[in-house]
């Protein structure tokens, strides 16, 4: 291995301009003559609009303009879309309601688009937005997940129970049949509680129109802007893509919040055109919590049958999913493709059944999270396995290891089929590292000072990539999800590499440097990854679920595969050897047998100049392209172990150690790799301990600022070991899984399971605040002492 | 319209500004120092920290106005002479950022513990310290070793704080 090769711990490369405070996100970014716009929200959750009186405001100082839904109407500007089609159990669609980036006379949840205002700078636009007349009818909100579907009031009328689908995954007949012959039966009610992804950087868009040539230019916090573009152009029509550019500079974190394609870069872009300026939009943070998509939301009902010796026979699921208000972009795939098919986790399960009722609400939308589906279906199975292994008086370690997988490749009942692991491997190794065998007199140590400790498992798995293309075109996925790259060589042989993901914090201008570096044999320096542009990048899908380094490095292996392939051609003009002669390694062509080189940079060089070959019979130039689509999903697996210890006075959760053992196939660099992992076991912990997205019965978000959503911070949580096994993935070229989610997936349960294992049972809900352990506490105190 | 006079990374600058102009935005509108970001308006995350007098503020709750004749440090101002400043460099070999947007703030609010508590600092003490800093990529792992790391190289380097914010 390289110092800066395929497995090394490289210092990133993006590093210096984000500590020297040279970053550039959308809102460092100024155009000439630019404006200001500010969004008109809905006060309610549920109401018509009577009428929309703006005469007063647009008198007001520094207003250039004025709009709404009529305005996006007049213009022919069509609404935001959902790409994924689900069909019911009938096999008829899902049953969407129109979004419109506007409102169009109803407003459906706090923080609805009512209108924009463009003006000289933000005070003025906001002291005019607080002109505008609005007259609503309020009407009665649906707030809670449970009771949408059949709820009096209709949030769409093409959806009159409020279900936008009633889906299922399984075989019915083969799970119920296999619970009728179950010995023991685990039951649990679960909630997956509603979270804000939260990234740091603010949602933002600048959009520009450049009159002369016709041109759009929309700069925008996206995780995918080729996606976007696609969006805007082909489904909203703002302009053709031709016409359309669309940048994404440095983003400030994602999380799959900046997947989707929202109402405010919609109405930017076309507001630029309008009035002739640029005109800028920046989120403060209560915006955010109101209109960026919201994660997980699930009720759920979950059953898991055993035989008399603890072999798990069948899994039995049923699931509300709240997708909020409107469908947002890949909403209606969250609870359905990226959750059910991972119900059988690490586990070899002959039958599962899983119903899946999705309802709108009057709320934001609702949509992919860091793990999306994966660390919801994680939540049910581990949950369940745990209980199952305590009701059954079994260690949940061994129960684990009884019904994990062993044999690969593993097609399990609900479409997925596994191609490698060693879950075996991995629990043994995190058992190590959480020293498992002390745990009993910790936990007497934990007693005698007034302490309640516990230990918590979780044996993740989670499918990333989201391909082949093929198999989630069959699914309703509106898009192929592959991926791109375009290498190109410069004369004197430094590279620069055009990918379709995007980083918004992983670091890929560091790693995928290192894949160029270590296979073309020359300095990392010399390498240049380039991203984010529709204007340099021809076509992306972008980066989410975990996909940028088993699909987007694939990719430009493959491209660098031609570039190698087309370096011995011209090497063998310069070398005057036959093709078949040329060997290419550590950045040298040689002939084989002969001391003849021509190295990397030299061989770029004779590929431009062209003099010692014809160019009728070999192309000048060194540049080529791939577009990369995957054989099957990838299955990122592993077990993470969280010991605890809970103050029954205060209700105060300190987690004292967690042990954490991936397998992410080959890595390319353990830093980074360790990075995401912490990341994820951090919004993990989150989740199970801190965060939770609240609206009350009117519908009103009074979690919408960081002084009340509870965002972990540096005291919340503590150093992770994170430990790692490899079983390379045999579906792509570089054997790579993919590690962006698996934190997040894997913590919850683990947090849990050490939580009703410190207290003795199982009534606690995510999340577990001091207020809620306190409460659950004092049950496991009483119960003591009735014994 | 007001005039606000201030020395922002060693250098005198003067605005007319509206009264109700945060410092975040008279940095980062006015002066074009974009280093500085907003993350939350309301003090809770840290991202807009900056070093007022030689001391830890978050820009985005202080008005412009009500800081005149303040030396203002901002994370452009942190490096001297193209020479990183250790905390910088220990945030980079320690891998304490991902998207890098909390990363000034943190790095900023870095330099103010050590400021305030000198050049050894241990997990604890940092965790604590750093509880008005949010970042949502690292799970503060690396930030917590990138701090330490950082403040026991200021010792060694005999970099005082002051003389390299200020």
């Amino acid at each position: 291995m390289s110092a800066t090769g395929i497995g090394a711990a490289v210092r990133r490369k993006e590093d210096h301009r984000f500590i020297t405070g040279q970053g550039r996100y959308t809102d460092d970014v100024n155009r000439p003559g630019q404006a200001q716009a500010y969004f008109l929200r809905s006060p309610h959750a549920h109401a018509k609009i009577k009428s929309i009186d703006t005469k007063a405001a647009a008198a007001m100082p520094g207003v250039l303009g004025i709009f709404t839904g009529a305005d996006l109407a007049a213009d022919k500007i069509g609404g935001l879309i959902c790409g994924w089609m689900i069909h019911n159990k009938d096999g008829s669609p899902m049953r969407a309601g129109a979004h419109p980036a506007l409102a169009q006379g109803r407003v459906r949840y706090v923080g609805d688009h009512v209108a924009v205002v463009v003006a000289e700078t933000l005070a003025q636009a906001k002291d005019a937005a607080e002109a505008i007349v609005v007259d609503y009818q309020e009407l009665s909100a649906v707030v809670e997940t449970a009771k949408a579907a059949g709820a009096k009031t209709v949030i769409h009328d093409e959806a009159p129970d409020n279900t936008v689908f009633n889906w299922h995954l399984g075989d019915k007949d083969a799970t119920d049949k296999a619970f009728k012959a179950a010995k023991h039966v685990t039951k649990l009610d679960l909630v997956n509680n509603r979270l804000v992804p939260n990234a740091m950087e603010p949602r933002a868009a600048v959009g520009d129109y450049d009159a002369g040539e016709g041109i759009f230019t929309l700069y925008t916090t996206s995780q995918n802007p080729h996606v976007a573009r696609l969006v805007l152009s082909a489904f909203i029509g703002i302009a053709p893509e031709n016409k359309l550019r669309v940048i994404a500079p440095d983003v400030g974190g994602g999380f799959g919040s900046k997947i989707f394609i929202y109402a405010e870069e919609t109405v930017c872009v076309w507001a630029a055109k309008k009035v002739g300026r640029p005109v800028k939009w920046t989120a403060d943070r209560t915006e955010a919590f109101l209109s960026d998509a919201h994660g997980r939301d699930h009720v759920t009902h979950a059953e898991l049958a055993t035989d008399a010796d603890g072999k798990i026979l069948a899994l039995k699921v049923h699931t509300t999913a709240n997708l909020g208000a409107y469908l947002s972009t890949f909403s209606s795939s969250v609870p359905t493709y990226l959750y059910a098919p991972l119900l059988s986790g690490q586990y070899d399960i002959p039958a599962i059944y899983c119903e899946v009722d999705a309802v709108y609400t009057n709320t934001a939308p609702v949509d992919a999270y860091r793990g999306a589906g994966r660390p919801e279906a994680t939540f049910v199975v581990e949950r369940l396995i745990e209980v199952t292994a305590r009701q059954l008086g079994k260690d949940p370690a061994k129960f684990r290891l009884q019904n994990y997988i062993r044999k690969f490749p593993h097609q399990t009942p609900v479409i997925m089929a596994y191609d490698t692991g060693n879950y075996a491997a991995s629990l043994k190794k995190a058992l190590e590292i959480i020293d498992y065998k002390g745990i009993g007199k910790r936990k007497r140590d934990s007693a005698r000072a007034g302490k309640l400790r516990g230990i918590g498992f979780s044996s993740y798995i989670e499918a990333c990539g989201i391909a082949p293309s093929a198999a989630v075109g069959s699914l309703g996925a509106g898009v192929g999800l592959w991926e791109s790259a375009e290498v190109r060589v410069n004369p004197i042989g430094t590279v620069e590499v055009l990918t379709g993901s995007h980083s918004h914090g992983q670091g890929h201008e560091t790693t995928f440097a290192q894949l160029v570096s270590d296979r073309l044999g020359i300095p990392i320096d010399n390498v240049s990854i380039i991203h984010g542009d529709t204007d340099k990048v021809q076509m992306g899908m972008g980066t989410y679920g975990s996909r940028s380094g088993a699909v987007g490095m694939s990719a430009i292996y493959k491209a660098i595969d031609k570039v190698i392939a087309k370096g011995k051609k011209v090497a063998a003009y310069v070398l005057e050897a036959d093709e078949a002669d040329i060997d290419f390694a550590d950045g040298n062509f040689t002939v084989k047998g002969t001391d003849r080189k021509l190295d990397f940079g030299s061989c770029a060089l004779q590929a431009y100049v062209a003099h010692k070959f014809n160019g009728q019979e070999l192309e000048p130039g060194l540049k080529e392209g791939a577009f990369y689509d995957p054989t099957n999903f990838t299955f990122p697996a592993g077990v993470h172990i969280c010991e605890l210890e809970i103050d029954p006075q205060t209700g105060v959760t300190k987690i004292d150690r967690w042990a954490a053992v991936d397998d992410f196939g080959v890595v390319i660099n353990p830093m980074i790799v360790e990075g995401q992992v912490h990341g994820g076991i951090a919004q993990g912990v989150g989740q199970a301990l801190l965060e939770g997205a609240r609206y009350n019965s009117d519908g009103q978000l009074v979690t919408a600022s960081f002084m009340d959503y509870t965002m972990p911070r540096a005291d919340d949580l503590p150093s992770f070991d994170v430990g790692m096994t490899v079983t390379p993935c045999p579906s792509n070229p570089l054997g790579i899984k993919g590690c962006g989610e698996a934190g997040a997936i894997a913590s919850p349960p683990a947090v849990i399971n050490a939580i009703t294992d410190a207290l003795g049972h199982e009534d606690i809900a995510m999340p577990a605040t001091p207020q809620a352990v306190w409460r659950a506490a004092q049950k496991s105190i009483s119960r003591l002492a009735a014994e | 319209m007001t005039t606000v006079s201030l020395t922002v990374n060693g250098k005198a600058v003067s605005a007319n500004i509206d009264p109700r102009t945060l410092l975040v935005q008279f940095l980062r509108e006015n002066l074009r120092l974009t280093g500085t970001h907003v993350g939350c308006d309301t003090s809770q995350c840290g991202a807009c920290l900056v070093h007022i007098d030689g001391k830890a503020v978050k820009a985005c709750t202080t008005l412009a106005v009500s800081v005149d004749g303040a030396a203002i440090t901002t994370i452009e101002g942190l490096a001297q002479d193209g020479k990183l400043h250790p905390m910088q460099e220990a945030f980079r070999e320690h891998h304490g950022l991902q998207c890098g947007f909390c990363t000034p703030g943190m790095i900023m609010s870095a330099v103010d513990m050590v400021n305030r508590r000198g050049h050894e600092l241990d997990e604890k003490t940092i965790r604590e310290d750093l509880d008005g800093n949010i970042c949502r990529c690292t799970g503060y792992h690396n930030i917590v070793k990138a701090i330490a790391a950082g403040a026991e190289a200021m010792g060694k380097a005999g970099v005082t704080t002051r003389q390299a914010a200020e």
